[in-house]
């Protein structure tokens, strides 16, 4: 008896729902068992970390404050990965953004009606984070440069350039010594909604529907598909890739840079340490979690950002490292992207010695 | 001569793949010092018969003896360690390291560290022995074409190699080059070595090898010696015995000229020329076959007739307008159609359903866009009346494509490519590899085509489809046309003397 892969005849609808549900599951059984070993109750721990993240209104909205962010620099990711342009630097995007919306709400209110200071952070916020994300863009489609390196190093530019900026010229003078810039005028605040969930929060559900709507139903989205799904195909049927691919990325860097400055903005209101706490990367993890899907993106934010609230929680409640919420993310990682093979594949049960393929079923 | 034992032998090899026998009881017989030419066309069954001798593929049946004992050969080590080694048309040598590491690499009597100055130094006496200059220092990316190939060979007879096989080995050299090679081939059968060497080229056989041995579709149809034989005849043996089978074509008027070729040139993925001066034009509702053994600059050839190639020289004018160097979406917008040679790497997007493969060239216009968004119901109606007009098998229109048969997908690429065209299609390869009712449909939809009136120029390598189906036949040939005939004077002995390059 032996048991091998088998490739489905067609996707299965029900296997798209049932296997990230299944692997899930999985994480949280793999996740007990570590827990186990550290002599926590899992049921316990699991209890205390739902109702970190949940389990009052105001920790509702803490999660909600983490999950604005990685809706953002998710959906920033997302679109680039359906063309296959692999962008890690959503991290740096968002630095840049947060560094142009702090020039303009420090500097350009002498200038501008102060109604108009916060739409002008927010559309700089985004050509800065477009700017970003378009380096690298530019030099994959000019000069095949591989992006994955670029986009890794342009997030030590925007940190480092940010840091630069917060411990010297732009730094408080009346900071007793903290790193930071001087807070922002009131006027260039983003109003909060709930608790300090802020307007982000709605700017990431609307663009989630337009990037959804975008891809299936939009023309542009529908070459976007095509050059993500096979270029030469693309390239046959006289889509231009370079132009797309270009496009797609400053979209996507304008997101990411979008959550820069919401962050700025929005919570600390002031540019400061603890800008880049790595949004930007969870944000990859939150793409691939979602299968690419922008809808599934916002829900997946929410979850990832509600192990992020619920693993302080249980620091402080059931005195284990916050780590635990890290390692539940990558638990959660793990058993996704295996599962990921069962909606393609399928397993059969061989029970003669002779029949069916050794391995791989391949392509009938 | 025919005294002398064969240094090797084999009888009755027959290797067979899912549908299809590619050698069928085949015998081949080997002389020390001589050299032998494999001749056929494509899938003649040449490469996998040297597959076998090579220890890369298994014989289902037959057998094979070296100096007359019987030898089982399961792996290219058993060849090599029985002296067998091939050249393969795509070298295997690793750029960013010395000819001399390439040589040993792999090599399993090697000590952990290498002595590399006495490598080097049997490197440049079997060099000098062989006449086959080259620098054991110097990097694998530093030397020309012909000199990796001098590489290859040179690895081979460094581990002994008294048997070599060389697939196509003037396909990827320039005439300098290919005349160097002679040389070598020539000094080597002196030091007693045999060679085997695939080939489609007559001015090859007739120049390079003692005996020749012509296949057809897996069977061996002669074995001759060079000095008796004459390219006519091998021709013809080549493309095969049987009389074409000839559709009665009612004499048709064609339209204006819809493509026209003057002097096109252009150049191959490595930079070197590909298209040498092609000229050629078809009117409307005329079908041009373009017969050839592949790699003769088919691909180049469609590539700058479709914009996805620079050309760089001459002319081409679609519908009386220059074309060339135009980008491909300016040419589709023009109404040329493309069915690509390579239909699953080049024509859909497996991971697209039925339906957006099928309008991924009519979404560009109304009713199927309005403002940039696309209107869902019409392109799924296209859809199921594109399935339906074209009988493709397919469970819904949302089915991913890449689960079609191979012969739906070519059904789906077809519907897309006639439903746009107007006025010009380019054919690659359409019906190739598919089953026959596929290709009796591909190719009833094609002549139904051009009777509407399309110029049609069709790829292909069955030449039974290209006398069925075209009205002319032009022969390519490293880069030039050979010759256009007729398709209802084309015989079979022509065509292979074109396609083998020899003047008629």
């Amino acid at each position: 008896m032996r048991i091998v892969f088998e490739k489905r005849k067609t996707l299965s609808r029900k296997a798209i729902f049932l296997v990230p549900l299944a692997s899930f599951l999985i994480s949280l059984l793999l996740t007990a068992m570590l827990l186990a070993i550290f002599n926590a109750n899992p049921f316990i721990t699991f209890a205390a970390m739902f109702k970190g993240a949940f389990g009052s209104w105001s920790n509702f909205t803490e999660t909600l404050v983490k999950a604005i962010p990685l809706m953002l620099t998710g959906l920033g990711v997302l679109i680039a990965f359906r063309l296959k342009f692999w962008n890690i630097g959503a991290e740096g995007q968002l630095a840049f953004g947060g560094i142009a919306a702090t020039w303009v709400a420090l500097f350009w209110s002498p200038f501008l009606p102060s109604w108009m200071v916060l739409p002008a952070a927010i559309m700089i916020g985004m050509l800065a984070g477009a700017f970003w994300a378009g380096i690298p863009a530019l030099l994959k489609v000019r000069l095949k440069v591989d992006e994955v390196l670029t986009t890794l190093m342009l997030n030590y530019v925007a940190i480092l350039f940010a840091e630069h900026l917060y411990y010297g010229p732009w730094r408080d003078p009346k900071g007793f010594g903290f790193p930071g810039t001087p807070p922002f005028p009131e006027f260039a605040w983003l109003p909060r909604i709930a608790g300090r969930a802020h307007l982000g929060l709605i700017f990431a559900l609307v663009l989630a529907v337009l990037i959804w709507f975008m891809f299936k139903r939009t023309r542009w989205g529908f070459e976007l598909e095509v050059i993500g799904n096979n270029p030469s195909t693309a390239q046959t049927q006289g889509i231009k890739i370079a132009a797309n691919i270009f496009m797609a990325l400053l979209l996507a860097g304008a997101l990411s840079g979008l959550a820069g400055v919401c962050e700025v903005t929005g919570i600390s209101r002031r540019l400061q340490q603890g800008l880049t706490i790595g949004y930007g990367y969870t944000a990859i993890i939150v793409a691939w979690l979602a299968q690419l899907n922008p809808i599934a993106a916002i829900f997946v934010a929410v979850l990832i950002a509600a192990l992020l609230v619920g693993g302080d929680q249980v620091q402080m409640m059931m005195k284990l490292p916050a780590a635990m919420g890290l390692v539940l993310q990558g638990m959660l990682l793990f058993p996704m992207l295996a599962g990921s093979l069962f909606t393609e594949y399928k397993l059969r049960i061989i029970r003669s010695k002779t029949a069916g393929p050794l391995s791989l079923a391949r392509d009938n | 001569m025919e005294t002398k034992t064969p240094i090797l032998e084999m009888k009755g090899i027959t290797k067979r793949f899912p549908n299809v026998v590619a050698n069928d009881h085949v015998d081949l017989e080997l002389y020390p010092g001589e050299v032998l030419a494999l001749l056929g066309e494509n899938g003649a069954g040449k490469s996998s018969l040297m597959n076998v001798l090579a220890g890369l593929y298994r014989a289902d049946e037959g057998e094979i003896f070296i100096r007359g004992k019987r030898v089982e050969i399961n792996s290219p080590r058993d060849a090599m360690l029985l002296g067998i080694g091939m050249v393969h048309q795509n070298f295997m040598l690793v750029d960013t390291m010395t000819v001399a590491e390439n040589i040993i690499m792999g090599m399993s009597d090697l000590p952990f560290i290498p002595d590399m100055e006495d490598v080097s130094k049997r490197i440049r006496e079997l060099s000098k022995q062989y006449n086959l200059q080259v620098d054991p220092l110097s990097y694998i990316w530093q030397l020309s074409v012909g000199e990796q190939q001098r590489v290859e060979i040179l690895k081979l007879i460094y581990r002994g190699a008294e048997i070599l096989i060389l697939d196509e080995p003037t396909a990827v050299l320039t005439p300098r080059e290919s005349k160097e090679l002679s040389g070598v081939i020539h000094h080597m059968t002196q030091e007693g070595k045999s060679a085997i060497f695939i080939t489609h080229k007559m001015e090859e056989v007739i120049t390079f090898s003692d005996w020749v041995r012509v296949l057809h579709k897996g069977r061996l149809v002669t074995v001759k010696k060079t000095r008796e034989t004459h390219p006519q005849e091998l021709a013809r043996l080549m493309v095969g015995r049987d009389v074409l089978f000839r559709l009665e074509k009612k004499a048709r008027n064609f339209g204006d000229v819809a493509l026209e070729l003057k002097d096109v040139r252009a150049l191959d993925d490595k930079g070197l020329p590909a298209l040498k001066g092609i000229t050629l034009n078809i009117r409307s509702g005329e079908i041009l076959g373009i017969a050839g053994v592949a790699g003769n600059g088919q691909t180049q050839l469609v590539e700058v007739l479709t914009g996805l190639r620079k050309t760089t020289g001459g002319t081409i004018r679609i519908f009386d307008e220059e074309k060339a160097n135009k980008s491909p979406l300016e040419i589709i917008n023009t109404g040329v159609s493309h069915i690509p040679a390579d239909r699953i790497a080049r024509g859909i997007a497996g991971d697209m359903s039925v339906a957006n493969n099928l309008v991924m060239k009519c979404y560009r216009k109304p009713p199927l866009v309005k403002k940039g968004v696309l209107h869902p119901s019409r392109i799924l109606d296209l859809a199921h009346r594109m399935i339906d007009l074209f009988r493709i098998d397919t469970p819904t229109p949302q089915t991913h494509a890449k689960f079609l048969s191979g012969g739906n997908i070519q059904k789906t690429i077809l519907a897309r490519e006639l439903d746009a065209c107007r006025g010009l299609l380019i054919a690659a390869y359409p019906s190739r590899g598919l089953d026959v009712g596929a290709t009796e449909f591909v190719r009833n939809q094609m002549i139904a085509q051009s009777q509407a009136g399309t110029a049609i120029l069709l790829i292909s390598e069955d030449l039974e489809e290209l006398v069925t189906v075209a009205d002319k036949i032009a022969v390519l040939f490293e880069g030039r046309i050979m010759g256009i005939v007729p398709s209802s004077e084309a015989d079979t002995e022509k065509l292979g003397m074109l396609m083998t390059g020899v003047k008629v």
